[in-house]
C-alpha cells in the first residue's frame, strides 16, 4: 500500500509541472498589459519600464516562469498588484473559507444524495424513486446563482431569518465555528450543495441498483442474512464509487464556486479570482489559479488512494 | 424438524414471474434424506426456479408461488421473514453455478464464511474462523489459512467453488441445493468438485438437490433424476430406471444428443429438433409435442402420469411406445 501511494505521488509530478506552466501560460495569453490597471492612465513610458522591470515583466517568459516557479516553490506566489500584500496569505485566507464552503456544501450533498440515491435504488419505479430522481434532476440543472437570489430574497430579504452575504458579524474574512457564524454559511452551503446532491442521488442509485441485481446478493440472502445484513454488504460495495464521486464534486465546488461566492460574498476563491480577474491582478490570478488546481491534483490523488483502500480488485502494484 | 419426514416434499409448486411468465408448472418431488436429486433439463427448463423456490428466494413482489414445500417436515411457505433468514443457510445451504458472482467482490471469503457461522450461531470472530479453517480443510483446499484471507478474484475456479462448498456447509445443513456447480469450471476440475460433493453428501448424510443439464455430472452424483421440460417434471425414476429404461420421448432425446460414446469422427451428433417453448405462451398439453417424434392429436390434452416400474414416473400418451422406440435406437447404436 505504502509503495502504491509513493507510485502515485510519482505520477503526480509531472501533471504538477504541466499544471504550473499551463497556469503560467494563462494568463499571459490574456490580451493586455498587467501593469495598465495600476498605473495611471498619464504614466511616462520610464515609470512604465520602471515598474515592468520591479515586476520582472521586462524578461523573456520563459525567464519569467522559472523565476515565478522558484519562487512558489519557496511558498512565494508573488505579491498582489492591487493590494500590495503577499498573495501567498491572501490565497491561503480564500482557499481556507471556500474549503468550509465547499465542504459544509459536499457533506450535505453526500448526506441527501446518498439517501436519496440508497432510498431511489431500493425501492425503483416506485413513488419515492420518482420523486428523488425528479429532485436530482432539479438539482442538476437549476442554475446556482438563480437559486442563490431566490435564497436570499426568501429567507433574507422576506423572512429576515439568515443573514444574505458575508462570511460574519463582524464583516470580515475569517470564519470561526460558533453559532454567528455558522448562521452565515447555511444559505451559502445548501446553494451550493443542490448540484451535488443530483449527481451523487443519480450516481448512487444506478450504483445501488446494479449491485442489488448482483448474484452475490441472491447468496447473502441464501446464507441466511437479514435485510440490515445485506445492505451492509451493498454499503460496502457502493462505498469505494460514492467516496470517488464525492471526492471530486469537493473538488469541482473548491474551484467552481465563483457564481456563488460572488451572490454571497462569501469571501472564499471564487471570489478572490473574479476580483483578480477584473483587476488585472496578475500575480494574485496566477497564485489562485495554482492552488486551486494543485488542490485537484491532491483531491484526486487522496481519492485514488482511498478507493484502492476499499476495493480490493483495483491493482494495487 | 421432525425426524421421520422427508428431506424435501414438494407438490403442486408453481412459480409465475410478473403475473404472466409460468416457470414453474406443477412440480411435485420428493427427497428422502440422505439422498441426492439431479434436477435436469435444459436451459429455460425452469430447475433453477424450482430450486430457488425451496429457499423463497425469488423476490416476492414480482414472483406468484403456489403449492407447498416441506423440508425436514417444516412448512417453508409458512414461515415469518424472521424465520425463513435463520432456515437458510441452517437448514438448506446453496451453492451457486458461478462462485465469482456469488461471492461479495470486496470481503475475502474467509471473512464471508465467518459471517454465515455468527448469523446462525452466536460464537466469536475467532471460534467462527477456526471453523472456517477446518472446512476448508475439510474440502481441502491447499494452505487454508493463507486463502482465507483471499478475496474471490484470488482464487482459482475450482478453488473458489470449494470455497463455496465450504461457505454452504458453514452451519451444518442437512440440505444442500446446488445449482449447476460444476457448469462454470474445467473438466477435470468438474469431477474434483462431483467426487467432492458426492464424498462430503455420504460423509454428513446430506440431502441434495443437484440441478444441471450435464447427464454425465448426474448419473455420476444422483440417487434419482428429475427430467424438467417447460417448467413440469416430464420423467422422473432411479438415476438408472432414467438413464436404462427411458419412457419419455424428451429423456430419450436427452440420451441420444450426448457426445460420450458416440464420439466417432464422421458421425453426425443427434439433437432434438426445435428449442424450448416460450413459457408465456406454452402449448396446451404436453409441452413437448411441437418437438416430438411420436406426437399426435392426444397430446394436446395434458399427458397421464404413468408408472412404467416402481418408483419411475413417467408424463407421456406413449410412454410405452416410447421406450420401445427407445431401445431399439441404442440397440442400433450398439451393433453400428
Amino acid at each position: 500500500m505504502l509503495l502504491y501511494v509513493l507510485k502515485r505521488l510519482a505520477y503526480v509530478t509531472p501533471v504538477a509541472f504541466g499544471v504550473s506552466v499551463v497556469c503560467f501560460l494563462l494568463v499571459h495569453l490574456a490580451p493586455g498589459d498587467p501593469l495598465s490597471a495600476v498605473l495611471p492612465a498619464d504614466a511616462t513610458q520610464a515609470t512604465i519600464d520602471e515598474m515592468r522591470a520591479a515586476y520582472g515583466f521586462d524578461k523573456p517568459l520563459p525567464v519569467q516562469y522559472l523565476i515565478w516557479l522558484w519562487h512558489v516553490l519557496q511558498g512565494d506566489l508573488g505579491v498582489s498588484i492591487a493590494t500590495g500584500r503577499p498573495v501567498a496569505g491572501e490565497v491561503g485566507r480564500a482557499v481556507v473559507n471556500s474549503l468550509i464552503l465547499a465542504s459544509a456544501a459536499t457533506l450535505i450533498g453526500f448526506t441527501f444524495g446518498t439517501l436519496f440515491g440508497f432510498v431511489a435504488g431500493y425501492h425503483r419505479n416506485s413513488l419515492a424513486d420518482r420523486a428523488a430522481s425528479a429532485l436530482s434532476v432539479f438539482g442538476v440543472s437549476v442554475p446556482h446563482y438563480w437559486l442563490g437570489m431566490v435564497m436570499v430574497i426568501v429567507f433574507s430579504a422576506t423572512l429576515g431569518w439568515l443573514p444574505p452575504t458575508g462570511a460574519g458579524p463582524d464583516g470580515s474574512g475569517n470564519w470561526r465555528p460558533d453559532l454567528d457564524h455558522l448562521r452565515y454559511l447555511i444559505l451559502p452551503a445548501i446553494t451550493m450543495s443542490v448540484i451535488p446532491t443530483g449527481i451523487i442521488a443519480r450516481t448512487v442509485r444506478a450504483l445501488v441498483a446494479d449491485i442489488l441485481a448482483q448474484e452475490f446478493v441472491e447468496a447473502l440472502r441464501a446464507k441466511g442474512l437479514d435485510e440490515w445484513g445485506v445492505f451492509r454488504h451493498v454499503v460496502r460495495n457502493a462505498a469505494p464509487t460514492a467516496l470517488a464521486i464525492m471526492g471530486l464534486q469537493l473538488g469541482y465546488l473548491l474551484g467552481g464556486s465563483i457564481l456563488i461566492e460572488t451572490v454571497f460574498a462569501w469571501p472564499g476563491t471564487g471570489f478572490l479570482l473574479n476580483a483578480a480577474i477584473f483587476q488585472r491582478d496578475l500575480p494574485l490570478l496566477q497564485g489562485s489559479i495554482l492552488v486551486l488546481a494543485m488542490f485537484f491534483v491532491a483531491l484526486n490523488l487522496l481519492v485514488d488512494v482511498m478507493q484502492t483502500a476499499l476495493d480490493p480488485r483495483i491493482e494495487r502494484a | 424438524m421432525s425426524e421421520d419426514a422427508p428431506a424435501i416434499e414438494v407438490s403442486g409448486l408453481t412459480v409465475t414471474f410478473g403475473g404472466r411468465l409460468r416457470a414453474v408448472d406443477g412440480v411435485d418431488l420428493r427427497l428422502e434424506r440422505g439422498q441426492t436429486v439431479a434436477l435436469i433439463g435444459e436451459s429455460g427448463s425452469g430447475k433453477s426456479v424450482t430450486l430457488r423456490a425451496l429457499m423463497r428466494l425469488h423476490p416476492e413482489r414480482r414472483t406468484d408461488v403456489g403449492g407447498h414445500v416441506r423440508i425436514g417436515g417444516r412448512d417453508v411457505m409458512a414461515l415469518s421473514r424472521r424465520d425463513l433468514a435463520a432456515y437458510r443457510g441452517r437448514e438448506v445451504a446453496m451453492i451457486f453455478q458461478e462462485p465469482l458472482l456469488a461471492f461479495d467482490p470486496v470481503y475475502t471469503v474467509g471473512r464471508q464464511i465467518t459471517e454465515a457461522i455468527r448469523t446462525h450461531e452466536p460464537v466469536s470472530e475467532s471460534a467462527a474462523r477456526a471453523r472456517a479453517l477446518a472446512l476448508f480443510e475439510r474440502v481441502r483446499i491447499p494452505s487454508p489459512g493463507r486463502r482465507l484471507d483471499a478475496y474471490p478474484h484470488e482464487l482459482s475456479g475450482g478453488m473458489r467453488q470449494r470455497a463455496m462448498i465450504a461457505l454452504a456447509l458453514a452451519c451444518r445443513p442437512k440440505v444442500l441445493l446446488a445449482d449447476e456447480p460444476t457448469t462454470a469450471l474445467d473438466a477435470t476440475v468438474q469431477i474434483q468438485i462431483l467426487l467432492l460433493l458426492r464424498e462430503l453428501q455420504r460423509e454428513l448424510g446430506l440431502s441434495i438437490v443437484f440441478v444441471t443439464h450435464d447427464l454425465g455430472a448426474a448419473v455420476e452424483i444422483a440417487d434419482r433424476i428429475a427430467v424438467m421440460y417447460a417448467g413440469r417434471i416430464v420423467e422422473e425414476g432411479s438415476a438408472a430406471q432414467v438413464v436404462r429404461t427411458p419412457h419419455h420421448p424428451y429423456t430419450i432425446g436427452l440420451l441420444r444428443s450426448r457426445a460420450e460414446g458416440a464420439l466417432v469422427k464422421g458421425a453426425r451428433l443427434e439433437a432434438i429438433p426445435g428449442g424450448p417453448p416460450d413459457l408465456a405462451n406454452r402449448p396446451s398439453g404436453c409441452a413437448f409435442r411441437p418437438r416430438c417424434f411420436l406426437a399426435e392429436g392426444r397430446c394436446a390434452d395434458d399427458p397421464p402420469v404413468v408408472t412404467p416400474a416402481p418408483g419411475q414416473r413417467t408424463a407421456c400418451w406413449h410412454a410405452e411406445a416410447a421406450a420401445t422406440a427407445g431401445h431399439a435406437a441404442s440397440d442400433a447404436a450398439a451393433v453400428a
